[in-house]
């Protein structure tokens, strides 16, 4: 096994042992803060796919992770109130059921990322940046004038919801099915990342033209692997609002667009366990930093400066050493 | 509707796209000299604003905090760009994005370490205070025609800096082809040092200008700082003349699309709904506006094609 394949088994058996010591010792709270690291793990393995693997530096990923939060926020709180959905021709309602909820959220940011992709594609650097930024902000102030779903002060869900076979409200049963979903993002972002599209996409990332030149569709490739990307992301937005059991137009905010890429440049771009890594350590930073001042975002800043400044790679890189990629 | 509210509307628009072209024109210089996507200039722009109001708090001129505003920006942005800044013009996007994010996170928390949670309040000074009577009768208040005066005044100025004098003819000479300027021994290092803080201050000064109509809060510069990136997209990066045509059109855009779109969807619709959309429209109509242009022209406006 590689270092890095030492670091990465190190991660996964922290993020089993860790939360089932504080099952057993009966600390929840160190359950909701392992199951919060591992939704931003989540969101963050979605946006390393365009961001490491694609290379695209979208700044507004926070659109799939609010849209998959207000998928569920509006979903069950039509369900709690007894509304209809829909009721015209035929009748939708709500629901409290996680997996339609994740289907509904996977495909609506899927569709997002669709229409945002093929529009913002049309540029490149940072104009790539840019545009995706502005789509950020308008999903921003569309959620806070849209009153219906609680505009700025968004919406509550007074119970979490259901998975069949499972009590959710248990801690630690949330955590596991959170874990499992990570899991199977990452199995998915390995098999991509091997395949050969996943070969082409890794060579228009480094020289477009070459890869037109042999006759394949670059651009198509960045397109699909955008959609995959904010579909796990939008995923990772539903659970992440179900652990709040609260969503609000702040999960559309270009800060959390900017937090979802620092987990990724913290842990290390285009590792496989780089955003699990960085988001593990964001809210372990966040929870300790935290208590001991209220002005923890400046050490936050220093460290993102250094590993910016001097640890190219971020955790993962400094733990394992340089990619073998032929950059 | 009447008149007197469509000229009103107008020169809010004008007040407010002539402040973010004070911060267009910084970040558009940046960009274009040393090819850098600076986040943290809206934390310049708050920097700006608290020492115009401690230094107006202490002195009571207003004129002095003014001058006090661009000296302290200007500083903090030398000191920025020799510490930090300065190793970032050689690395990718991502990593000055990130950088620059790291940056206004300490610049925040420290403005509220140093200041506190609670806002500050600058008065606009007592010569430019009440309102004054233009043409047609319509009241404006003094101190927002004086800004857009002041913008006008300073994006003149730099028109002539840029257009006119050595260092502007280096600036213009460092967009083009930065290896052959120092070649011809001229000192990039400082001409880079000397263009962030120029930026710098021009976003402190907007920030003090500002801030005497706005309160003054930590945070205050991010919503500025994401429509100046607006401005200088619409307006093609680099290039201070997008900048200022792109800084009109989002400040009219902005002011005239909230009291508008309202009233133009109440033409078709029932007015409650009307209101809620056209708001919501409202509030979404630059980025809207920005997206159009980028796909018309994926390079703004006035910007040079990749």
């Amino acid at each position: 096994m590689s270092r890095e394949g030492y670091v990465n088994a190190a991660l996964v058996a922290a993020l089993i042992g860790v939360p089932l010591w504080a099952h057993l010792a009966g600390e929840p709270f160190t359950i909701t803060l392992a199951t919060r690291a591992v939704i931003f793990a989540l969101a963050a393995v979605g946006l390393n796919l365009a961001l490491g693997l694609g290379g695209m530096v979208s700044f507004g990923h926070a659109v799939f992770f609010g849209l998959g939060g207000y998928a569920m926020g509006i979903l069950a709180h039509h369900a709690q109130n007894f509304l209809p959905l829909y009721d015209g021709l035929f009748l939708i309602e709500g629901t409290k059921s996680m997996p339609v909820i994740w289907l509904v959220a996977i495909t609506v940011s899927a569709l997002a990322a669709l229409l945002i992709g093929l529009l913002s594609l049309r540029t490149s650097g940072v104009y790539f940046i840019m545009i995706t930024l502005a789509f950020g902000q308008m999903f921003y102030y569309f959620t806070i004038s849209w009153s219906a779903y609680g505009g700025e002060d968004g919406l509550s869900i007074w119970v979490r919801n259901g998975f069949p076979g499972l009590n959710t409200l248990d801690p630690i049963q949330f955590y596991a099915l959170c874990f499992t979903l990570l899991c199977a993002a990452l199995w998915l972002t390995h098999r991509i990342a091997r395949s050969p599209f996943g070969l082409m996409l890794n060579a228009t990332r480094q020289v477009p033209h070459r890869v037109e030149t042999v006759g394949l569709d670059g651009q198509r490739a960045k397109l699909v692997v955008f959609v995959i990307s904010g579909a796990i992301t939008g995923l990772a937005g539903a659970l992440f609002a179900d652990l709040n059991r609260f969503v609000s137009p702040t999960m559309f905010s270009w800060h959390m667009s900017g937090e979802i890429m620092i987990f990724v440049i913290l842990g290390g771009v285009a590792r496989l366990f780089g955003p699990v890594a960085g988001a593990v350590l964001f809210v372990a930073m966040e929870h300790v930093l935290g208590d001991l001042s209220d002005y923890w975002h400046i050490y936050l800043g220093a460290l993102l400066l250094g590993i910016v400044l001097f640890a190219r790679g971020g955790v993962v890189g400094l733990l394992a050493g340089r990619a073998k990629s032929h950059d | 509707m009447s008149a007197i509210l469509i000229v009103e509307q107008v020169l809010n628009g004008l007040q407010f796209g002539v402040m973010l072209f004070l911060m267009a024109a910084g970040l558009t210089l940046i960009f274009g000299v040393m090819g850098l996507i600076n986040l943290a200039h809206g934390s310049l722009y708050m920097v700006g604003a608290f020492v115009a109001a401690t230094v107006a708090g202490l002195t009571g001129s207003f004129l002095l905090a003014l001058i006090a505003a661009m000296a302290a920006a200007a500083m903090a942005g030398a000191v920025i760009e020799m510490s930090v800044i300065r190793r970032l013009y050689h690395t990718d996007h991502l990593d000055q994005v990130l950088a620059t994010f790291a940056l206004i996170l300490i610049f925040s928390e420290g403005t509220r370490a140093i200041f506190g949670s609670f806002p500050l309040y600058l008065d606009t000074p007592a010569l430019l205070s009440g309102p004054v009577t233009l043409p047609l009768g319509i009241e404006y208040p003094r101190y927002r025609l004086a800004l857009i005066a002041a913008g006008l005044a300073v994006a003149l100025g730099l028109w002539l800096l840029i257009a006119k004098t050595r260092i502007g003819i280096q600036i213009r000479a460092g967009e083009n082809d930065r290896e052959m300027i120092a070649a011809l021994g001229v000192d990039i290092r400082t001409l880079y040092t000397f263009v962030f803080a120029l930026g710098a201050a021009l976003a402190g000064l907007a920030g003090a200008l500002v801030g005497a109509i706005q309160s003054v809060q930590v945070g205050m510069g991010e919503p500025v700082l994401i429509l100046a990136f607006v401005v200088i997209v619409i307006g093609g990066i680099g290039s201070i003349k997008g900048a200022f045509v792109g800084a009109l059109i989002v400040g009219l855009t902005d002011t005239l699309g909230g009291i508008f779109l309202p009233e133009l969807f109440k033409l078709f619709m029932e007015p409650a709904s009307a209101t809620q959309i056209g708001a919501s429209l409202s509030s979404m109509a630059i980025y809207l506006l920005m997206a159009a242009v980028l796909i018309w022209r994926p390079t703004g406006l006035y910007g040079v094609r990749a």
